[in-house]
């Protein structure tokens, strides 16, 4: 029995190992400026939680293996409390590199969130409504029009709320995809209309809930053309799994273009280029 | 002080009624049996609940006939919809963490065994030990009702009419649409958010509230009764180590239920009384704008992450609420099995401690990406991954505890040593969710529901598979099947692998959790062999979950009659008769002389010393490690 016991727990620790080198199903290709360093990360960490995880495994399934009970009753186990000498080994030994791998896990973190969005960054206000994205951009002038809730009227398709009375909105165009430029700092400022949802874009290895009642701006650099599938990853209630959109990374030109574009010829450029664009491929 | 004081506060006659003997009983064994048999209940719920959710993942758009006949809304022609799913999703997660997790551990095996292993007659407060259970009870009922309130059109319509608009039902699915977090606004807005958020949401809270309350009364009786009532020489360093796992449970229900029952009432109030708690102004919902509409009346002010806050304050040491009582049982039999004394008892003892003083320190790191602020994130990160470290020290100990044994390889042995390894398996993915940068892409996807299942699920689960193939014949007098034993061990065991192992890479692909489906999304279509394989492995673990239901009912009439000590233990539950007596020693309270785990001791004449054994001469007299011989 015991000897079986060792080697399933083996052949688990392989077969899972496996699986995680394997290769076949990993992060999709990074497209952001911090994804690299990121998945650097990533991948030390799980170096460590692989090593750790096999040894462990081995160790259990060996001590499964060699230490049966003989039956013979003259054949007695080792009698020993323990060792303070072991315990403050392997306690120093975890405690050293658990610690450590969670202080080099703040640096991408900090790069990210502990300052602001630098100077002459895109910028791009996003609505997220129940199962729905709305993008705000703020055209030639550069400047938001101004929005509030009483102005919303999802009938009339103001999904954001803009004042028409504000001029500077009105130039800005909203659309339901989302346009950043490549290779050049991007914030988003998230809010929500109702309930919370959550931006997901796997290739940007990025993430950040839209908390109603909260402006939250975050920052980030795409640094490769194409178009990327945007998911809503915070439970926001029946259709959830639908709060889909798209992302568009773009070369310079084609954002400026866009930004001299009123809405209805923003948003006919979108499909456009929502069209020209094809999603990565996916092994 | 207290010879006289136990004997007057705790020695009550035992019942001769039925009801008072097996319904309203006071005795701690049959309020630890009515716990077992409420997660035994419960467990079925739960597991038929994510039986249903792998159905939809894998084969959407099946007629289900007996889905149709249930649920003629919820699934219409016998399939399910979206909002059925994630009702499924929140039932299965909450009926899982509060009425199994909560329950068999703590308020099962450790109410039946707590006193007895301590050298007591009964719980301090017993008639409080009763209510605990009840109250719990209610708080299950309750969240049943959810399930029928929204699945039935007919009682949805009677609970609209009766205790409100707020109570309308009906909406098809099978209870609240949140998930077991329950996150606000969602669920503080009432029905105009959607199917599920009238009458089940409603009752959700206020199940959860109520359970609350039984946990905190149970909270209270096992401190108390483990601090005062022990017997002569059971010192706190002669415990066994389930009874320090049972202590700290305790101490961490005390200080997070109050938290979580407080944030309940806040939320309830929310709901059904107009307050402002955790919900904004200016919110737009359905149409609707906050303040316009008597359907949505005027909000402002709330903060949704105040919930979180409150919520998960309450929720991570709720982790380790489920998973102490597990680690206690598993060094507990892990000792009894390897015929051998537990590896660094005092070390054992400070790591519980550490696990449960930092896991009030760590609740953040469920909140990295929620908007709380960056730097608070970095401290909560640091210190969750230091948590590994007192959880590395009790996996050391464990395979320490191994070395050199003589193992006998029973079925509570097995799903002991299958609990070291889950434990292990889960937990070592924490260093990297507990990383605020990996926290980036992993938040909410499936290698969290991966992490999180296998240790706090699975591995709470096969602790209690073993607790209670250990201690079955004590409590019934008759030994569970061992063969049926063993083969369900082999199955749930390599089951439970190829259900969560796959999840990991699920989540590092970027499945996001709580979908109803991925069709939508041209990334995930390559993960479609993963969700096949989990969905065929868990129709075969859940099915071979029968053969325990089976053999529990099967030998608790027609098992092998057990003696009183049949697996050669040391700790007091052994020294008494099996099925113990009403006062738990015939009136004879036992005298400790030895520490609790003193197998293989050279020059005795059985390789295992009875905590009781006055005669013995045991060379460390305690349980003290680090001696040198």
């Amino acid at each position: 029995m015991g000897r079986v016991l060792a080697v399933i727990i083996w052949i688990i620790t392989l077969l899972s190992v496996l699986l995680f080198v394997a290769g076949k199903w990993w992060f999709p290709e990074g497209i952001s400026q911090h994804a690299p360093a990121l998945d650097r990360q990533f991948l030390i960490t799980i170096v460590v939680v692989g090593i750790s995880f096999t040894a462990a495994q081995v160790g259990l399934g060996w001590m499964i293996w060699k230490y049966r009970d003989t039956g013979s009753a003259s054949d007695r186990a080792v009698y020993t409390h323990g060792s303070n000498r072991l315990e403050v080994l392997w306690t120093v030994i975890t405690a050293v590199i658990f610690i450590s791998l969670g202080v080099m896990g703040q640096s991408v973190w900090a790069s990210l969130r502990l300052h602001d969005a630098p100077a002459g960054s895109y910028t791009v206000e996003v609505v997220a409504q129940q199962f729905q994205w709305n993008f705000h951009y703020a055209g030639k002038d550069n400047k938001f029009g101004r929005t509030d809730p009483k102005f919303i009227d999802d009938g009339s398709l103001n999904f954001i709320g803009l004042d028409a009375t504000d001029t500077a909105g009105a130039d800005d165009a909203v659309t339901s995809a989302l346009a950043i430029p490549v290779n050049r700092p991007v914030e988003l400022r998230l809010r929500s209309k109702d309930v919370i949802h959550n931006f997901w874009v796997p290739q940007l290895r990025f993430k950040q809930d839209l908390v109603p009642g909260m402006e939250i701006k975050v920052h980030f650099t795409a640094n490769k053309v194409g178009k990327y599938e945007l998911a809503c990853a915070e439970l926001c209630g029946q259709l959830h799994f639908k709060m889909k959109s798209y992302m568009l990374v773009l070369p310079e030109e084609e954002i400026q273009q866009l930004q001299g574009m009123a809405q209805e010829q923003f948003q006919a450029k979108m499909l456009e280029l929502l069209n020209k664009y094809p999603l990565p491929t996916y092994r | 002080m207290s010879a006289e004081l136990h004997d007057e506060v705790h020695r009550h006659p035992a019942p001769t009624s039925f009801i008072r003997k097996y319904i309203f009983s006071v005795d701690h064994k049959v309020i630890g049996i009515q716990y077992i048999m409420l997660a035994l209940a419960a467990v079925l719920v739960g597991m038929t609940m994510s039986l249903l959710m792998r159905l939809n993942l894998s084969w959407p758009g099946t007629h289900w006939p007996i889905l149709e006949t249930l649920f003629p809304t919820g699934a219409p022609q016998g399939v399910m919809t979206p909002e059925f799913y994630l009702s499924l999703v929140t039932m299965h997660g909450t009926i899982m963490v509060f009425f199994v997790l909560t329950t068999a551990p703590q308020g099962g095996f450790g109410n039946y065994f707590l006193p007895i292993q301590i050298g007591a007659e009964d719980m301090a407060f017993p008639v409080l030990n009763m209510l605990s259970f009840w109250v719990t009870l209610v708080g299950f009922i309750v969240i049943l009702l959810a399930i029928f309130v929204e699945g039935n059109q007919a009682l949805g319509l009677w609970f609209a009419e009766h205790l409100g608009p707020s109570f309308s039902g009906g909406s098809g699915t099978v209870g609240p649409i949140g998930g077991w977090t329950g996150y606000a606004p969602l669920s503080a807005l009432g029905k105009i958010a959607g199917p599920g958020q009238g009458a089940g949401m409603n009752l959700w809270v206020i199940s959860i509230a109520i359970f609350c309350v039984g946990s905190l009364l149970g909270a209270l009786n096992f401190i108390t009764t483990l601090l005062n009532m022990r017997t002569k020489g059971m010192s706190l360093m002669r415990m066994p180590l389930t009874c320090w796992a049972w202590f700290t449970t305790a101490v961490l229900a005390l200080l997070s239920f109050p938290v979580l029952l407080g944030g309940g009432i806040l939320l309830l109030l929310d709901r059904i009384a107009g307050t402002s708690f955790f919900i904004p102004s200016g919110l737009y919902v359905s149409g609707l704008l906050s303040g316009t509409n008597p359907n949505f009346p005027l909000h402002t002010g709330g903060s949704p992450i105040l919930w979180q806050h409150l919520f998960w304050f309450f929720g991570h040491p709720e982790v380790y609420i489920a998973i102490l009582p597990g680690m206690g049982a598993t060094s507990h039999i892990l000792a009894t099995f390897a015929r051998k004394p537990i590896f660094g008892y005092r070390a054992m003892v400070f790591a519980i401690f550490a696990i449960g003083l930092l896991g009030f320190f760590v609740w953040g790191h469920h909140m990295f990406i929620s908007g709380m602020s960056p730097y608070s994130a970095i401290a909560f990160s640091v210190l969750t991954l230091s948590i590994g470290v007192p959880s590395a020290v009790k996996t050391f100990n464990w395979i320490g505890t191994l070395w050199g044994a003589r193992i006998r390889f029973t079925t509570a042995m097995l799903f002991a040593l299958g609990f070291v390894s889950l434990f292990v398996a889960g937990g070592i993915t924490g260093l990297i969710l507990g990383q605020s940068s990996l926290d980036l892409p992993m938040h909410d996807t499936y290698i969290v529901t991966a992490h999180f299942h296998l240790v706090m699920g699975v591995a709470s689960i096969f602790g209690m598979f073993a607790a209670l193939y250990f201690w079955f014949p004590k409590m019934f007098g008759r030994l569970m099947n061992e063969n049926l034993g063993r083969i369900h061990f082999w199955l749930t065991f390599v089951g439970v692998y190829t259900i969560f192992v796959p999840m990991h890479i699920m989540g590092i692909v970027g499945m996001p959790r709580r979908y109803s489906s991925f069709a939508e999304y041209e990334f995930l279509r390559t993960l479609h062999p993963l969700v096949m394989l989990v969905s065929v492995a868990a129709v075969i673990t859940i099915s071979a979950q029968l053969l325990f239901y089976f053999n529990v009912f099967w030998s608790i009439f027609k098992g092998k009659k057990a003696g009183d000590n049949p697996w050669e233990a040391t700790t007091l539950e052994w020294t008494t008769a099996t099925p113990p007596p009403h006062d738990n020693f015939a009136g004879v309270l036992p005298t400790v002389y030895h520490g609790p785990y003193e197998f293989a001791v050279p020059g005795a004449p059985n390789d295992y010393v009875m905590q009781t054994d006055v005669g013995a001469e045991v060379p460390s007299g305690n349980g003290h490690n680090g001696h040198k011989h």
